[in-house]
């Protein structure tokens, strides 16, 4: 009797154990730099749909750093950026492997990854210059930013802020260093104020007359308008295209990869070929009001009726290879003080 | 007949802990000493003077401002007859429950270009733009100066006011009687007398400001600790932050010494219960000025920013929140509880080594193991990971040599490196409480147990411990609500899905949306708010 029931114990253990196993290994660890409250209801779709469950740790800075220290341990799978240089510099400090995934590799457009498949963006955003509304309509380009004209009437963030630092390596990348310097103290001449709040802060600033231009993502246009409490100031600005008569606006990307020593690595990947898929793009679009990167996917009717625009189509890698020297100048133009 | 105890254990323990709290911070030296030169050329030959420039700026005004804050109001409370006087005894400790990035938040909003404040001014004067007016600019060096200073300065005004209200009543006497009046007495005699108090509490303000992190970025202020970042993070170097970091180390270190300087000079305080009866009295304008500046501190320490937060959290409530909230709620009181406990353990050991030991230097590690509380948060972080990353990779290849599953990172990668962390930083307060606590144990107490047989351990458990009982909960409290506010080293050590409620607001805040991590704040000042109960408590006993 006694041993039956040692039997059948252990049978029903040996029966539950695998499903205990596969249940204790559905699980995917996401490093990002995106705020948590962005990609969650990404995540909770993924979730739903895949019974796998997403953990998320938001690094605001030093993912790199951490992935490194962590090393072949990292419970790290996937990693999320906010810009393109944060992606290669996950790469160059072989933090991330190859992806084998033919589902994403035809997702997204050829100069949007990496050549080697370690990188790949998932949606793509505009460095916009917003203008006041009392100024009408008015053609503008980066360049003209340092134009004495604008003498006093100019607002941005931080100019270490990756979407500035980014900006200001593809101004290298075009211009070169020395001019390049010349272009930062004049719009460092032009500010209203020291650099400082957040890319919304901005165009609150011109809402209250505090200055007349801005520096934005593309996306925040859009959240603003659809936010009760900002929408006034979204309703002060115009968005602008910078460059439309040269090279076009500078662009810059929100990506992913796949971490180096991934332990889950199958469950990363079926969380990035989600990320490309045509549902998970679609909620960027329509929630993040970016621009998705995957062909046929529609922006939001909002995004869309600021009509189309010409992109820098200078490669993303080489606005990446600027980022130190960019940083360079922006503490020699003394941007922040 | 000798107190030293017989086994080397109690030495061994005391080194061997005061040394663990502080070897991380050695690694962060000795990776200084790799750093990388150009880029250290190059940040000098840019930015790094303004950075150093600013960082003594902030010190200086911030050290001004708590100095005029905190001398001023414990002089009016207990010198003068100022309005509601006994009340304003403890509310003026209110303000040190609020952490500094939250009014910084609050007062942005309030009185900035675009806040109700100078709305409402331009409606009136029907002023266009910034132009046509002058309105202080709070985002700037001295507005974080002064929001650092309006929640920093009840560290001045408790140990100040302690030392006015312990004050020889016979030395005031004798001044009085040889033709002083009460204004010249307090100027020439209790004023000079509270100037160690003054010193301490103005040095450990400073620690605090040097350490911020959070007020400072979001003013768009760059100090040193901006330097730190941008050089770890910007530019890539470690050794190179390291390096700035250890500059950052320097200031602090000076600051401790004159410190401890200070503290010496404390001896010709008489700790005396009697009360000073005589009050100066104000009359008509001078009791007004006098009310005003008193209720004007605890009102905007406190009251006003409380007020604000209970509106944002009526307003913007949603039960969706509530999850979040109890969870990392949850997470800040286990972190903060350990911190807590092991901080004034260790305490307790340093202390009572230093005291009852007559081993040479025994003082050392209660000292060594305070200079934890001058390293800035983030600096701490990266010396945890550079000292318990590499830890943590021994510990897998061996648990993986004796044939186990390799455990991840147990060190590193867990809470264990935040409350490691906090520990070192808030070791110090615990320290000094503890170390107070016994200062008021007579020396014959130690001795007399011994002389009648008594051994050390017992001395200890029946004569020592018992009279530290209220000084431990005390500190206790104390590192518990600091390491509550704790933020930039948890925000870079957390693990996965692990939120206190200080990065919950800090992510809140750096999105530009307190209103909807307001409740956690309130919790934040809520349990801030109970060690100073608490002490009040105590002290009415007396």
């Amino acid at each position: 009797m006694f041993k039956k029931t040692l039997i059948n114990s252990a049978l029903a253990i040996c029966a539950i154990l695998p499903t205990f196993l596969a249940q204790a290994g559905e699980e995917v660890n996401v490093y990002s730099y995106r705020q948590a409250n962005l990609v969650k209801p990404l995540f909770d779709v993924f979730t739903d749909q895949t019974g796998v469950k997403v953990n998320v740790v938001f690094a605001k800075k030093g993912m790199a750093e951490r992935l490194a220290r962590e090393g072949i341990h990292s419970p790290a799978d996937v990693l999320l950026t906010t810009d393109i240089s944060r992606l290669i510099e996950l790469k160059d400090k072989g933090l991330v492997q190859r992806v084998d995934s033919s589902t994403i590799e035809q997702a997204v457009p050829a100069h949007l990854q990496a050549e080697d498949d370690t990188w790949f963006a998932l949606t793509t955003r505009v460095r916009n210059i917003y203008s006041s509304k009392r100024l009408g309509d008015i053609d503008i380009s980066y360049e003209d930013l340092a134009d004495k004209k604008w003498q006093g009437r100019i607002c941005t963030r931080s100019g270490k802020h990756p979407y500035t630092v980014a900006l200001v390596a593809s101004m290298i990348a075009h211009h070169g260093e020395t001019k390049t310097l010349e272009w930062l103290k004049g719009v460092k001449a032009n500010l209203a104020r020291k650099p400082q709040g957040n890319d919304r802060g901005q165009v609150q600033a011109i809402h209250q007359n505090l200055c007349d231009l801005s520096l934005g993502n593309s996306y925040y246009f859009g959240n603003m308008l659809t936010n009760k409490d900002q929408k006034e100031w979204a309703d002060a600005v115009n968005i602008n295209f910078p460059n439309q008569g040269d090279r076009g606006a500078h662009i810059n990307v929100s990506g992913v990869a796949l971490a180096k020593h991934a332990p889950n690595k199958a469950n990363a990947i079926k969380l990035m070929e989600f990320l490309v898929s045509e549902q998970a793009q679609q909620m960027y679009a329509e929630t993040n009001m970016e621009y998705p990167v995957r062909e046929g996917v529609k922006v939001s009717d909002l995004v869309a009726s600021w009509g189309k625009f010409k992109a820098d189509s200078l490669p993303l890698t080489e606005v990446a290879k600027n980022r130190k020297a960019a940083i360079k100048l922006l503490d020699q133009a003394k941007f922040d003080l | 007949m000798t107190l030293t105890p017989k086994r080397p254990i109690w030495a061994l323990s005391s080194w061997l802990f005061a040394l663990a709290l502080m070897a991380p911070v050695a690694v962060m030296i000795w990776s200084a000493s790799s750093a990388n030169h150009d880029t250290f050329l190059h940040l000098w030959q840019t930015v790094l003077p303004d950075y150093i420039i600013n960082t003594l700026l902030l010190g200086g005004y911030v050290v001004l401002l708590v100095i005029c804050f905190g001398v001023i109001s414990a002089a009016l409370v207990t010198r003068t007859n100022v309005y509601g006087r006994k009340m304003l005894r403890w509310l003026l400790l209110l303000p040190l429950a609020m952490p500094a990035y939250v009014i910084a938040y609050i007062y942005t909003d309030l009185f900035d270009y675009a806040g109700p404040v100078q709305r409402f001014l331009r409606d009136i004067f029907a002023w266009q733009s910034p132009q046509d007016y002058w309105f202080f600019d709070i985002r700037s060096l001295f507005g974080a100066a002064l929001m650092i200073a309006l929640v920093l300065f009840p560290y001045v005004y408790m140990l100040v006011r302690t030392a006015f209200e312990c004050q020889d009543p016979q030395m005031i006497r004798a001044a009085r009687s040889l033709g002083l009046n009460a204004r010249q007495t307090f100027f020439k005699v209790s004023l000079p007398l509270a100037r160690p108090a003054i010193a301490i509490s103005a040095s450990l303000v400073l620690m605090e400001t040097l350490a911020d992190f959070a007020t400072v970025q979001y003013f768009a202020v760059n100090t040193l600790t901006t330097a730190i970042y941008d050089t770890w993070l910007e530019y890539g170097e470690l050794s190179t932050a390291n390096a700035i970091a250890s500059v950052l180390l320097i200031f602090v270190l000076i600051v401790l010494v004159s410190e401890q300087r200070a503290r010496a000079k404390q001896s010709h305080q008489v700790n005396s219960r009697q009360h000073i009866e005589h009050v100066y009295t104000l009359t008509g304008i001078e009791q007004i000025a006098a009310s005003a500046f008193c209720w004007g501190l605890v009102v905007f320490g406190f009251l006003l920013p409380c007020g604000i937060l209970l509106d944002m959290a009526w307003r913007y409530f949603d039960v969706e929140q509530f999850n979040t909230l109890l969870s990392s709620g949850l997470n800040s009181l286990e972190v903060s509880f350990y911190v807590a406990s092991i901080a004034s353990v260790l305490a307790l050991l340093f202390v009572l080594f230093r005291r009852l030991s007559q081993v040479k230097l025994s003082a050392l590690p209660l000292k060594i193991s305070g200079l934890g509380y001058a390293i800035p948060g983030t600096v701490l972080a990266m010396a945890m990971l550079a000292t318990f990353g590499p830890l943590d990779h021994v510990i897998n290849d061996l648990a993986v040599q004796f044939g186990f599953n390799a455990p991840g990172l147990v060190l590193s990668g867990s809470a264990f490196a935040i409350v490691f962390a906090l520990v070192t930083r808030f070791s110090a307060i615990a320290n000094g409480t503890i170390a107070s606590g016994v200062e008021q144990i007579p020396q014959s107490l130690d001795y007399a147990p011994a002389s009648l047989g008594v051994g050390l351990w017992q001395t200890i458990r029946q004569v020592h411990i018992p009279l530290l009982k209220s000084s431990f909960v005390v500190a206790w409290l104390l590192v518990f609500v600091e390491a509550m506010k704790e933020l930039p080293a948890v925000l870079v050590l957390r693990p996965f899905n692990f939120d206190t409620l200080s990065t919950h607001i800090y992510q809140m805040i750096s999105d530009e949306r307190l209103e909807q991590g307001a409740i956690g704040a309130i919790l934040i000042v809520a349990f801030g708010l109970i060690p100073i109960v608490i002490l009040n408590k105590k002290e009415k006993n007396h």
